[in-house]
């Protein structure tokens, strides 16, 4: 039991609750990135360009079928090729992008199939343009239909993060690595604590995308 | 590229063995994990259904890490030893048969409900009815889904790499930082992943549209 | 069977743009140091943050300390100036080689031994520190030195990246290896009975056994470990600058004072021995 008072004291909770920031920051700033660059690659596979949609076809299936860990350590260890430094933190999140921005272009992409074709069409007939209807027409209809899978992926995100500790990321798992690696009376509290904190901030995300489900009518994508 | 395959093609091949022994090991632990689950979500008996609830919701929202890091770290330090490959195994088969039992519980809500009322009708009782009317037919919705959480299943059992379960990732960072050539061994193992995952989410993209 | 050449027409053609993109822009990794840190006034060095003494993550305020870091430190105000700013970067030995490589960060001082087979990737400069590999066993353990290992069914730990399991596949054939990400991990799965020893230098073990009563290292030092700051190839003017620097922080008394601070205390080590 002493164990365990001495494991949750002030200092280490802080530092938990740093690193408990890091993930939800770095997974905030991925699902806003992913997001937009998610809708521009599934539009552009929606809309069939010559060329160009095979090719984003196939960044997407070779993307999405590689494990994550594989994409984090391309951009760890590979930007510094393109000039840039990335720090851990920054890493994860491009890393996060690519691969997120994958799921979400094939969520986006049959959210516009899911929008009635005959809206399309009455949008061109009052004057719009192409790209004018799908960005003030379809799109934000769609998106209603998208909220759910979108929230899902967004959880996933917040799991997903931890694999970011094998490039040092500091969040909430690597802090309690280091919190647990300094002593062995806290292995057993702080993984009680990592299952408590990931699940509250999950739990709460995944109770808002049923509240939005029931609301919006849609079905759920499932996500892991 | 091809000087790693040259110099590290057994450990390439190895990893490569181990990450589809253990996605299959997992896949089928938590197909039958999964299903009895989604099968107490839908019972009458609300006892069963709180279990299955409580489960599922449990482990859809804790990270994998923390599960196979848990077995790999904290059962032995109380209880018994368990080794890298085992605790990456157990992490993927409890956390993956969450999502099962979701995706099966779908498919089984989506079977007529007049289905099970005419063969209780029958004369048959809720379980025969479930097992010879209801699952049969859920199957078959939820095969394409179902193959996606393999692929899905093989992505993640990278996560073997951080309990040193000798998978093709924890090859892999070995193998980088022998040959120090990073780039191209991650290539290399990227590769090795496409050859599982790429047909699969081909094959299993047809089986949709041909369901649809 | 024409859409399957298609689509591997596509996938090979797809990832040959990939590695065209990875092959374009300026490389840091091709820039010269020392330009660089005199513009940015910044060094930045890659260091461990899970091993006590020589660098480890306070909880506290949430910086690396460690003999390593302050030597780094003291080498960085010698090349820079007083105002030279040292940077960290946390490094695993599994990271820190594509990390300096790839130019993420200017210099390793991670715990780092100099061996020839490493020599032929990275500069290295002379030894700041002769460590020597050793073994980190539980109290009562029947493992006494590195030969009690060499029977089939022990387990050794060491961390990926690390020569020291390279040296324990070499004394100790017999003996199943199995390599974690970083000390931390190792250490917890040392605890957790994943492994009958941890194998690493004795510098890093005597920092493992302070932090973790009832553990301690056993059977002397079976290898020669000297410790030393890697650079990228094709930086001579940096590899100069560490050096002059280097005998500056020795002749000055800094580095006896700052080995004082941290290995004073370590019940088992000599640390006079390694004054300079």
């Amino acid at each position: 039991m002493q164990s365990f008072i001495d494991a949750y004291s002030w200092l280490n909770m802080r530092y938990l609750i740093e690193g408990l920031g890091v993930t939800v920051l770095v997974s905030v700033a991925s699902i806003i990135g992913s997001y937009v660059i998610g809708a521009i690659l599934g539009i552009i596979r929606y809309v069939n360009i010559r060329f160009l949609s095979p090719l984003v076809g196939l960044f997407i299936d070779i993307i999405r079928n590689l494990p994550l860990l594989l994409i984090i350590f391309f951009t760890y260890f590979g930007l510094p090729n393109l000039g840039l430094r990335p720090s851990s933190i920054w890493a994860t999140i491009i890393a996060m992008v690519i691969f997120e921005s994958t799921m979400l272009a094939e969520i986006v992409r049959s959210g516009i199939q899911a929008v009635p074709k005959g809206q399309m069409e009455g949008a061109r007939a009052s004057g719009l343009s192409y790209w004018q209807a799908m960005w003030h027409i379809i799109l934000p209809q769609a998106m209603k239909k998208m909220i759910p899978a979108i929230v899902s992926q967004f959880i996933s995100l917040i799991k997903d993060t931890s694999l970011a500790t094998i490039i040092v990321l500091p969040d909430l798992m690597h802090n309690a690595q280091i919190i647990y690696g300094q002593n062995t009376n806290y292995i057993l509290p702080m993984f009680l604590m990592l299952a408590i904190m990931y699940f509250i901030v999950c739990y709460i995300l995944s109770v808002i995308s049923r509240r939005l489900e029931k609301r919006l009518g849609s079905t759920r994508k499932q996500a892991a | 590229m091809t000087t790693i395959f040259a110099h590290y093609g057994s450990e390439l091949l190895q990893g490569f063995g181990q990450t589809l022994l253990c996605s299959v090991i997992s896949l089928f632990f938590s197909l039958i994990i999964g299903s009895m689950f989604a099968i107490f979500e839908t019972t009458p008996i609300k006892f069963l259904r709180v279990i299955a609830r409580i489960y599922i919701e449990i482990f859809r929202n804790i990270p994998l890490l923390v599960i196979t890091m848990f077995f790999y770290v904290v059962i032995p330090l109380y209880l018994f030893k368990i080794d890298g490959f085992t605790a990456g195994t157990i992490g993927l088969t409890i956390y993956t048969s969450a999502f099962i039992a979701e995706t099966v519980r779908a498919g089984i809500n989506s079977v007529d409900p007049g289905q099970m009322e005419g063969s209780r009708a029958n004369g048959l009782s809720w379980w025969q009815s479930m097992r010879y009317i209801v699952l049969p037919q859920a199957f078959r919705y939820v095969i394409p889904p179902l193959g996606n959480q393999f692929i899905n299943l093989v992505k993640n059992s990278s996560v073997l790499a951080f309990v040193a379960g000798f998978d093709l990732m924890y090859q892999g960072n070995v193998i980088a930082s022998d040959s120090l050539s990073t780039m191209s061994t991650y290539v290399c193992v990227g590769l090795l992943y496409l050859i599982i995952t790429l047909p699969l989410s081909y094959w299993m993209r047809y089986l949709e549209k041909r369901l649809a | 069977m024409k859409k399957v050449i298609r689509t591997i027409g596509l996938l090979i053609s797809s990832f040959a743009v990939l590695l065209l993109l990875a092959s374009c822009g300026t490389p840091l990794s091709k820039q010269n140091v020392v330009t660089r840190a005199e513009e940015t006034n910044t060094l930045t060095w890659g260091v461990k943050a899970d091993t006590k003494l020589f660098g480890l993550m306070d909880v506290k305020d949430g910086q690396i300390k460690g003999f390593e870091v302050d030597l780094a430190k003291a080498l960085t105000k010698q090349i820079l100036g007083p105002k030279g700013k040292a940077q960290f970067v946390q490094v695993t030995s599994s990271t820190r080689m594509p990390l300096l490589q790839n130019g993420n960060i200017d210099a390793i001082i991670a715990t780092m031994t100099i061996t020839p087979e490493r020599a032929k990737q990275v500069d290295f400069s002379r030894s700041y520190f002769d460590a020597g590999q050793s073994l980190l066993v539980k109290n009562g353990s029947p493992i006494h030195n590195i030969k009690d290992l060499n029977h089939s069914g022990r387990t050794v730990l060491g961390v990926v990246g690390s020569n020291s399991v390279q040296n324990v596949a070499k004394a100790a054939p017999k003996a199943r290896v199995l390599q974690l990400s970083d000390y931390a991990q190792a250490m917890t799965a040392l605890k957790s009975g994943q492994g009958d020893a941890l194998t690493t230098d004795n510098g890093i073990l005597y920092g493992m056994a302070v932090e973790n009563p009832g553990y301690s290292v056993v059977g002397g030092t079976f290898t020669k470990e000297p410790y030393g700051i890697a650079t990228r190839k094709g930086q001579g003017d940096f590899q100069k600058k560490i050096a002059k620097a280097l005998t500056e922080v020795e002749k000055s008394g800094q580095y006896n004072k700052l080995l004082a601070k941290w290995f004073s205390n370590v019940p088992g080590f000599n640390y006079k021995e390694m004054e300079r």
